[in-house]
């Protein structure tokens, strides 16, 4: 362990101020937190919790169902990233369906999608486009591509999101965010300098190891001087500005409407449509889709999970009746969940 | 979600649900003295000696990736199985489902690359079948070897022989025969130079067996990774291992790959590493006989069999702390961003 390590662990370790909950929103730094043993290291009075950072834990089940009924009832190609196959979704995910004889393709970008209709010009292909900031960019590149090819066997199911509506609706369940850098990168710092004079605090953090600790300290020593603060601590891939073009590119070709969040509930203008100019390539328009508004009640407890008000562990299906293998809730299923991740590396006590 | 009984990927991940179909399947109809959850046998002859067989089929797409091909892999495979249980490997026969229009030349290629690596382990293809399907109702060319060998030697390598205080030894960095085979599919738009790591280890682990005749546990790493084979020692020998994250072995090109699609070293497959535990004491030997053979020279000491946290694997991170590795399960499914 080098100097700088050693020395973080060390103050972090020791600390006895004040209790302070420290938020981390994304996937990303909740999945390293965990597999780097991080929480072993802190001080009984800084509490990490888990936020609604990861893109498969938050999409609503109907999203799922309409996917599966795209690929069973219409007979579309399903174009999906990998982890979205295996969230539950009306008792059935997309890899069960795959199995039943729909047709799943697994993709690793957006742009693959298109490659994929264009090369198989007699199947109805469908792109589930989720992701937040980060994602979107590449997803939207994908629906351009398709405009310019005139591919008329290409479509999109969108439940893409933007993260400054979770940010406000979860200001009140922590003291700090660590916020996430990779969307931070495409966004900029300036809303969240608005939301620190707002009276939240918070910084952008990176994820290696020096970085995260480095971003905890800054917040517990923020945190006990009564402040609020903002800081960029991610600063060699995060500007003020952000990135301009797919900035410009977001603003050009979505619409945004009050998107609906997997165990957290509609937000307002936190979801991404196809603008007019586009929703050519929107599935939801190209074909007749049922609602699926019908709610199964489960003990899942993933909405607070991803609200922090409860880590995984106080969930009374995590472990027994939800793993890995037979997810009950999304937040199982990315290696980016909250509860895939502290299934996986769960601390040795 | 539970009710619908078909067989799905995850069946044939070499993880839990493989031992589950083993169990609720094949052991209830095939049961008998010598039946085994695994790929290979023992089975004592009226001589005294033992003899061991083991079977393994192949159905890597594509069949020629960098590295290495299936023909490679079917005679690797089962050598390496073989070997694995402390006998020398003999003789191997092999099936050929072929599909209808594949080309004769890469027929060819592969049945020569087999050749090449049966010369290279000292084994001969003694029989074999050829069977070829309509198009469309195979996908290229499926293999599956059957092998034979014997123990000659008093040794007794065994899953179930890691005790605490044991060395826990790799033979080499892991993950490069899946990370290959992933490039090597073109799904991604990635150029890499990683070749696989498919490769006999009979030589490597003869030379350990001389040197250490009593080494607790020899297992090759194959589909499940690393992470799958040192679950099913610590399992097997009810103990716990304790691995440290910075001392696996791995190549930067293999971290790139994970990082980038969030997948865990530890669980992409490997076909010419094998996990090897001897005492604290044959550590030195151990590693100074394998590094002397083609193909294990980057053996090292990757952990420790402990005594806490039973039928369970743990790693120690940069920082000191110790979290569990993550249990291995279902096939790997790339993530979001």
């Amino acid at each position: 362990m080098n100097d700088m390590l050693k020395k973080a662990s060390e103050k972090l370790r020791n600390y006895n101020g004040k209790k302070v909950r420290i938020m981390e929103v994304c996937g990303t730094h909740t999945h390293e937190i965990m597999r780097l043993g991080i929480r072993k290291l802190l001080s009984e009075n800084i509490e990490l919790i888990s936020g609604p950072g990861c893109p498969v834990c938050v999409t609503d089940e109907a999203f799922i169902e309409k996917a599966i009924f795209l690929s069973q009832e219409m007979r579309c190609t399903i174009l999906s990233f990998g982890d979205l196959l295996r969230v539950p979704g009306g008792g059935k995910s997309l890899l069960l369906a795959r199995a039943e004889g729909a047709k799943v393709e697994i993709v690793y970008s957006a742009i693959d999608s298109v490659k994929y209709a264009k090369a198989h010009p007699d199947e109805d292909c469908v792109f589930l486009s989720i992701g937040f900031e980060t994602t979107v960019p590449g997803n939207l590149l994908a629906v351009k591509k398709a405009k310019e090819l005139s591919l008329s066997n290409f479509s999109m199911l969108s439940a893409m999101k933007t993260m400054p509506g979770a940010y406000r609706l979860m200001a009140r369940s922590t003291d700090a965010f660590l916020y996430p850098g990779h969307v931070c990168a495409i966004t900029g710092t300036k809303e969240l300098e608005e939301l620190c004079k707002n009276g939240v605090s918070g910084v952008v953090s990176g994820f290696s190891p020096e970085e995260l600790l480095s971003s905890i300290l800054f917040c517990v020593d923020g945190l006990s001087k009564e402040k609020t603060f903002f800081k960029n601590l991610y600063p060699r891939v995060v500007t003020e500005e952000g990135s301009i073009e797919a900035k410009r590119l977001i603003a050009e070709m979505t619409v945004p409407f009050d998107s609906k969040w997997r165990g957290i509930g509609v937000i307002k203008d936190s979801g991404l449509a196809l603008s007019n100019e586009y929703s050519f390539f929107d599935a939801e328009k190209r074909y007749e889709i049922p609602a699926f508004n019908e709610r199964r009640e489960t003990a899942c407890r993933c909405g607070d999970v991803l609200t922090g008000r409860i880590t995984p562990h106080d969930c009374p299906l995590f472990r027994k009746a939800c793993t890995p293998e037979n997810p009950v809730g999304a937040c199982m299923v990315s290696s980016e969940g909250a509860c895939s991740a502290y299934y996986d590396y769960g601390e040795i006590r | 979600m539970n009710n619908e009984k078909i067989v799905t990927l995850s069946h044939g991940s070499g993880g839990k649900k493989t031992s589950s179909l083993i169990d609720e399947i094949f052991k209830k109809h095939f049961e008998n003295p010598l039946f085994t959850a695994d790929d290979g046998a023992v089975i004592p002859l009226p001589s005294g000696k033992k003899l061991v067989m083991s079977t393994d089929g192949f159905i890597v797409s594509p069949s020629f990736f960098p590295g290495g091909d299936i023909g490679k892999l079917s005679i690797c495979g089962t050598v390496n199985d073989i070997a694995c249980m402390g006998a020398t490997p003999l003789y191997l026969t092999a099936s050929f489902i072929i599909e209808e229009g594949f080309l004769i030349s890469d027929l060819e290629r592969i049945v020569s690359s087999m050749e090449e690596t049966a010369k290279y382990c000292n084994i001969n293809i003694i029989a074999g079948d050829t069977k070829v399907t309509e198009k469309g109702k195979s996908d290229g060319i499926f293999i599956t070897t059957t092998g034979f060998g014997v123990i000659d030697k008093e040794t007794n390598p065994s899953g179930s022989r890691a005790s605490e205080g044991d060395s826990v030894i790799i033979t080499g960095d892991i993950g490069r025969h899946g990370a290959a085979i992933l490039v090597s599919r073109n799904d991604f738009s990635l150029s890499s130079e990683i070749k696989s790591d498919c490769a006999p280890l009979c030589h490597s682990i003869r030379a350990l067996l001389s040197a250490v005749p009593d080494t607790h546990v020899i297992r090759d790493c194959t589909r499940g990774g690393t992470g799958t084979v040192l679950f099913e020692i610590a399992r097997q020998s009810d103990v716990g291992i304790r691995i440290e994250r910075d001392k696996l072995p791995v190549s930067s090109e293999v971290n790139g790959i994970c990082s980038l699609l969030g997948f865990d070293p530890l669980y992409l497959a490997c076909e010419g590493r094998a996990v090897v535990i001897v005492k604290k004491e044959d550590e030195e030997r151990a590693l100074s006989a394998l590094r002397s053979v083609n193909g294990s020279e980057g053996a090292c000491v990757i952990g420790r069999v402990v005594n806490e946290n039973k039928g369970i694997v743990t790693a120690l991170t940069t920082l000191g702390t110790e979290v569990f590795i993550p249990e291995p399960g279902n096939e790997l499914l790339p993530r979001i961003c």
